[in-house]
């Protein structure tokens, strides 16, 4: 008899959409038998090393390979003048600019990437490498942004002059990359000219790095016989790297494999295509031997995806309520060298049009300016969807400098403009259309949660005892799930994501996406959403990603996109398996399909108790008795172009206590409300966003890469590159609301890169707070205890 | 600069390996010996991937010259597991969810193993310290954490 | 990531290491190996002769004897946190032992390489002198013990001799009324101090009879804060002593720049260390 408590007997079976199953992927990582680039081990296979340069900017007068080839186990020393011949010495960027594989004449910033050496094993390429002798000459280098549209700048990109027609604009100057912008700009000023208030604040949002724990790999080899060219690498778009690679080889596609292997972390670190894989792939078509290329962390650190380096100035106009008129953004970009950031190729400034965060703003301009500098190339990495982390910042600094400046509390100048609940889905003035949002609950949630009146007050004391204790909030909406093809493309490839589903006889079954999981858990939580579409157990539902030869066509695994684009088609291949499974079903049943209801992992025939079918049923007769005219099979493909992006928000709270002598703080407490509308899997949520939170952590407290006036980086080890250890990192309180997404087939909106876009302003929010009574406005990051104290010292807080 | 003849006990069988005295014992596991837990995610001996456990203590086997663990017991990740099935360690770390991308995790199970035996119950901060010697990107440690906990408590009842 | 080429041999002996010393040009040991391998993998350092002073007897074990407690050049910082000897004879030891790197570090960075390494950032130094150790070395022309106060003469730069090795470090046990602090900041766990300072006091009641304070990482070795010590000592200490002390101690300091910090943060923060140690001392003195 079919009571509710078999019913719910039968969902939990399934291991479906909420529950917090463990994961399947877990196995093989907990037995040492994961399978990252670096373990794989071809017969034959060279290992290979890169020569770098010690200089910022430089020319190359000679380059003599001599000694290296002459070691025993050397077998090549590659430069672009080899690459040349194969036009391959420079590649086009995601962003639409070219970058040099090899330099090619001359240097652009420190440790780029001069010639490849191929050895044996990778003691004698270590060994090749100090071998190669390269002579300089150096060049003035460029280093300051600010400085770099000068008249007497240095130009860094010879490869450029003349050339002012951009990819995405008019260049102004040699070291000009794009001019974008957004809004109205006439409009805009015209609302700062008559506002009751204004406020302006710059600010830096320093240059970081995504640093996984796996550094950049890959393992190419060259199968002459055959004619194929299979590449193993760190990718987190590995058909994005298949069909460059086709293009820059004159590989067809069908004759290019390329495999994501496990992956060691990514965080946007690994989605570009770097200099070492494109030579090792020429290394190994020249030699016909697998060739190895696997970075080391200073190398990571130092030529691989940085990330940010947005100087900004965010101005808000309102009227005396706090209510505001209008918003004006505007960004200086330094890019480094080359363009390569990892951006849709339209929006060569990401989507730093979502400035307008979670406010109601009937107008607003943003002007975003990008130049070369030299140092290493990218600026969109490290879990920002693509710019979010310098939108969501700036906003959210503008805010607290508005709040300040007319006295109004932090939380109540947002309520005030809050997009509400009634308005969604909200057109911003920016363009994009956020599909739902509940803000105003979130923060009544978060405020209650760490008793907000109680922090105020205790702040109070503590003011009035000389004590620095400071209340962070940031209410920030995110942008997700890029995107939808009209708007978003990669190299003219549009955004959708793809979902293959294969049903077995005996009822299990293989799915496999055109996203590429790098801790995320997708064996688990695909695998999940698929449970629950068609009433199979989770268990025995195999998720593959990663291999070009097998897999869809998807474009990646970045700004948290899987859940909202790989997930709809995932959910909407399992629809048209459904629909068809319904049609044997009733085949089966001998009902018209409209007799028919589902419940849980089975089609029942309405008011006809025990005349059902169950999937397993159903997909045992997909194989041996379908209707008449039906084909066999029980499979289908999705390929999902979004019809919009989705927006996931969330409200941090942050309490920091600082000591005013050595300027350490303690954050006491850090309370994080998401919402990303259906939890596919809480468990692995939370774990997202511990993540998010401790790496937004370590961004605002400490991580900074500086180069000097020559161009010289420091702190590119894991020395000085702030990862903070068990010790360091807090403890995170997490909350949720569920908001679904009302475009998105399962109401998800995907969760991961929001913990790290909304942590970082509130740790600046909190620690300026701590001074705000000194009217501090606003304060750089990182704000490690050296730069605190400083602050703490030049307001005169210091006994003596 | 010849090669040498190591000896010496890995996850209870005798191996012997021929090496440069400057080969790192990190490499002779992965590229001589094929046991690929153990990983390298730094070079400047920060972060504990390679942490492996020799003679009852935790070591960053990146650090350690293979002629040095000449006549040593070694234990890797791959030694953990045993014909009874996963460690203790093992499943604690997937019951709650202490690892993502999996890159940390051999290193943070060898060292677990051996904390546990250095400190059988430990307090949430005895763990903080204990453990800080491996670095995590993914998961923030807090789950780690409770993975450890775990760990220690069925290890008590065992 | 990879080091240069080089022979090994694994020393059976003192006098075997000292013999390789003295055959070998351009030799190093290898003790905890966890400050010379990072430098050599990165190819900072490079030798083409190591030798690996690893299971030395002679150069291990820690005893008391006559209120001296000797303990062997390769005891590990682990073996030091773990002796019940120091924890209760020279528990300032101990203390500086735990904020070392991290606890696989441990297992292998010996006291003896910490204190003869010459790193500024090294910890042990600073703690010999406020311990006012002694410090026994062997070599070619037989064995001499030296006061650590005057060992440590610049950045990889010390009172060894060609051909020397330390192979023993001696501290007083510690007496009633006598009490120890320790204050070490830095960026995260493990990291070197941005300033570092422990300080052993000898009471006198209220009254501080003797004082030594030691500075870890502000200047190109580990340093003394004499000047600091001079205005403590046979007085009361109180708040407006402490702040002339910081003031001294600030004047004392010649920190590297680096991204820890400027000079004028690493002076304050060795100020603020000792004055912090110097407090901790006093009442641990009273226990």
């Amino acid at each position: 008899m079919d009571t509710a408590a078999d019913k719910q007997e039968r969902e939990d079976a399934l291991g479906g959409v909420g529950c917090s199953r463990k994961r399947k992927e877990d196995a093989r990582f907990i037995q040492g038998k994961g399978n990252y680039t670096d373990d794989i081990k071809l017969p034959g296979m060279l290992f290979a090393d890169m020569v770098r340069s010690p200089y910022a900017h430089a020319r190359i007068k000679s380059i003599n390979k001599e000694k290296a080839l002459a070691l025993p186990g050397v077998h090549a020393v590659i430069t672009a003048e080899d690459l040349k011949p194969l036009n391959l010495h420079w590649m086009p960027t995601l962003a639409g600019d070219v970058q040099a594989v090899l330099a090619d004449e001359k240097v652009h910033f420190q440790y780029q990437e001069v010639a490849l050496v191929v050895a044996d094993d990778r003691y004698i390429a270590a060994d090749a490498i100090e071998l190669v002798e390269v002579e300089y000459e150096e060049l003035p280098v460029l280093v300051d942004p600010h400085k770099a549209m000068l008249d007497d700048a240095p130009i860094l990109r010879e490869d450029l002059v003349g050339k002012m027609q951009g990819t995405h604009s008019t260049r102004v100057h040699d070291n000009h990359i794009f001019n974008w912008q957004a809004g109205e700009k006439e409009a805009t000023d015209r609302v700062f000219d008559s506002a009751d208030v204004t406020v302006s604040q710059d600010m830096l949002y320093h240059r970081v790095h995504p640093c996984p724990l796996e550094t950049c790999g890959c393992v190419a080899s060259m199968d002459k016989i055959n004619g194929k060219l299979t590449v193993y690498l760190t990718s987190q778009a590995p058909h994005v790297v298949r069909t460059v690679v086709s293009m820059l080889s004159g590989l067809p596609e069908s004759s290019v494999r390329v495999v994501s292997p496990d992956i060691g972390g990514g965080f946007g670190n690994k989605v570009g295509i770097y200099p070492g894989y494109v030579a090792s792939i020429v290394a190994s078509i020249v030699l016909g031997v697998p060739v190895k290329w696997v970075e080391d962390r200073m190398e990571n650190l130092s030529s691989t995806a940085f990330a940010r380096d947005y100087h900004m100035r965010g101005e808000l106009a309102a009227d005396s309520n706090g209510i505001i008129k209008g918003l004006r953004v505007n960004v200086l970009a330094d890019h480094g060298a080359f363009d390569a950031c990892a951006d849709p190729s339209k929006f060569p400034a990401g989507f730093m049009h979502i400035c307008t965060g979670s406010y109601d703003i009937p107008v607003a301009h943003l002007n975003v300016d990008g130049v070369y500098t030299n140092k290493a190339p990218g600026g969109v990495s490290y879990r920002c969807s693509f710019r979010v982390t310098e939108a969501v910042y700036v906003i959210e600094r503008t805010m607290d400098v508005l709040a300040q400046k007319l006295g109004i509390d932090k939380a109540e100048i947002r309520r005030r403009n809050f997009v509400k609940k009634e308005q969604f889905p909200y057109k911003t003035c920016l363009g994009f259309e956020l599909d739902s949002g509940d803000y105003h609950t979130g923060l009544e949630k978060v405020l209650d949660a760490v008793d907000y009146p109680a922090l105020r007050k205790e702040q109070e004391e503590k003011r009035a005892k000389g004590e620095l204790m400071g209340i962070g909030l940031v209410t920030f909406t995110e942008v997700v799930g890029a995107g939808p093809s009209k708007s978003c493309d990669i190299l003219g490839v549009g955004m959708f994501d793809s979902a293959e589903i294969r049903i077995h006889p005996t009822g299990s079954a293989i799915a496999r996406m055109g996203t590429i999981t790098q801790g995320q858990g997708h064996q688990t939580t695909y695998a999940q959403i698929i449970a629950t579409e068609l009433g199979l157990s989770s268990e025995e539902i195999s998720i593959e990603e990663g291999d070009t030869d097998t897999a869809p066509y998807g474009l990646g695994t970045y700004g948290s996109r899987s859940t909202p684009v790989g997930g709809a088609a995932t959910a909407v291949a399992a629809r048209k398996i459904k629909a068809k499974a319904k049609k044997i079903a009733a085949h089966l049943l001998e009902v018209s399909e409209d007799d028919l209801e589902w419940e849980v992992d089975r089609f029942k025939v309405k008011g006809v108790p025990g005349q059902e079918k169950t999937m397993k049923d159903i997909a045992w007769a997909a194989y041996n008795n379908v209707p008449e005219g039906m084909e066999p099979g029980l499979e289908a493909v999705d390929y999902y172009d979004p019809p919009n992006f989705t927006f996931p928000f969330g409200i941090y709270l942050c309490v920091v206590d600082i000591d005013k002598d050595t300027g350490v703080t303690d954050i006491r407490r850090f309370y994080a409300l998401d919402d990303c509308g259906t939890r596919i899997n809480p468990m692995i949520i939370d774990g997202q966003i511990h993540g998010g939170l401790t790496e937004g952590y370590a961004v605002a407290m400490g991580q900074e890469l500086p180069y000097d006036e020559q161009g010289n980086l420091s702190g590119n080890t894991l020395m000085d590159y702030f990862l903070p250890t068990f010790v360091e990192t807090p403890k995170w309180e997490t909350d949720y609301t569920v908001t679904p997404s009302p475009h998105h087939p399962i109401g998800a909106k995907g969760v991961a890169e929001s913990p790290h876009v909304g942590s970082i302003p509130t740790f600046t929010s909190a620690i300026v707070d701590a001074f705000a009574h000194l009217d501090v406005t606003h304060m750089d990051m990182p704000h490690n205890a050296f730069r605190v104290w400083k602050k703490v010292k030049s307001l005169g807080l210091l006994d003596n | 600069m010849a090669k040498q003849a190591v000896s010496f006990n890995l996850n209870g069988k005798a191996v012997d390996v021929l090496v440069e005295p400057r080969e790192l014992l990190i490499h002779t596991l992965r590229e001589n010996l094929n046991l690929t837990g153990a990983h390298i995610g730094c070079e400047s001996s920060h972060c504990g991937a390679c942490t492996v456990d020799i003679d009852g203590e935790s070591v960053k086997s990146c650090t350690l010259l293979t002629v040095q663990a000449a006549g040593s017991e070694v234990k890797s990740v791959e030694g953990l597991t045993n014909a009874d099935g996963l460690h203790v360690v093992q499943q604690a770390f997937k019951d709650e969810h202490g690892l993502q991308c999996g890159f940390c995790t051999p290193g943070m199970l060898m060292r677990t193993y051996r904390f546990l035996q250095e400190n059988p119950n430990p307090s949430d901060e005895e763990i903080r310290w204990g453990m800080s010697g491996n670095l995590c990107r993914c998961t923030g440690y807090q789950n780690i954490i409770e993975a450890v906990k775990t760990a220690a408590k069925n290890l008590q009842q065992a | 990531m990879i080091p240069s080429s080089f022979d090994y041999h694994k020393a059976t002996s003192v006098a075997d290491a000292i013999a390789c010393l003295q055959a070998n040009e351009d030799s190093k040991l290898l003790a905890g190996g966890h400050s010379l391998l990072p430098m050599m993998k990165l190819r900072f350092a490079e030798s083409p002769f190591l030798i690996d002073i690893n299971g030395i007897d002679e150069l291990k074990g820690i005893s008391m004897e006559n209120g001296t407690i000797t303990i062997g050049a390769m005891t590990t910082e682990n073996e030091l946190i773990r002796s019940e000897l120091l924890q209760q004879h020279c528990p300032l030891l101990v203390e500086a032992a735990k904020l070392v790197a991290d606890p696989q570090v441990r297992n292998k960075g010996t006291i003896g390489g910490d204190v003869a390494h010459g790193d500024p950032g090294n910890d042990h130094p600073a703690v010999m002198l406020a311990l006012d150790a002694e410090l026994v070395l062997q070599g070619p022309d037989g064995t001499r013990t030296v006061p650590a106060n005057g060992f440590f003469l610049g950045t990889y730069w010390t009172g060894l001799e060609e051909h020397e090795i330390l192979v023993a470090i001696k501290v007083p046990a510690i007496k009633s009324g006598v009490g120890h602090g320790y204050q070490k900041l830095k960026r995260k766990t493990g990291d070197y101090a941005v300033a570092g300072a422990p300080v052993v006091v000898e009471m006198d009641g209220d009254i501080v009879r003797d004082i030594r304070i030691g500075l870890t990482n502000v200047a190109p070795m580990a340093i003394r804060a004499e000047a600091a010590e001079d205005l403590i000592r046979g007085k009361r200490v109180d708040d407006a002593l402490l702040k002339e002390v910081e003031k001294s101690i600030i004047e004392a300091c010649d920190p590297a720049v680096d991204l820890r910090g400027d000079e004028e943060y690493k002076s304050h923060m060795a100020a603020i260390m000792a004055r912090r140690a110097i407090i901790q001392a006093i009442e641990n003195a009273k226990g």
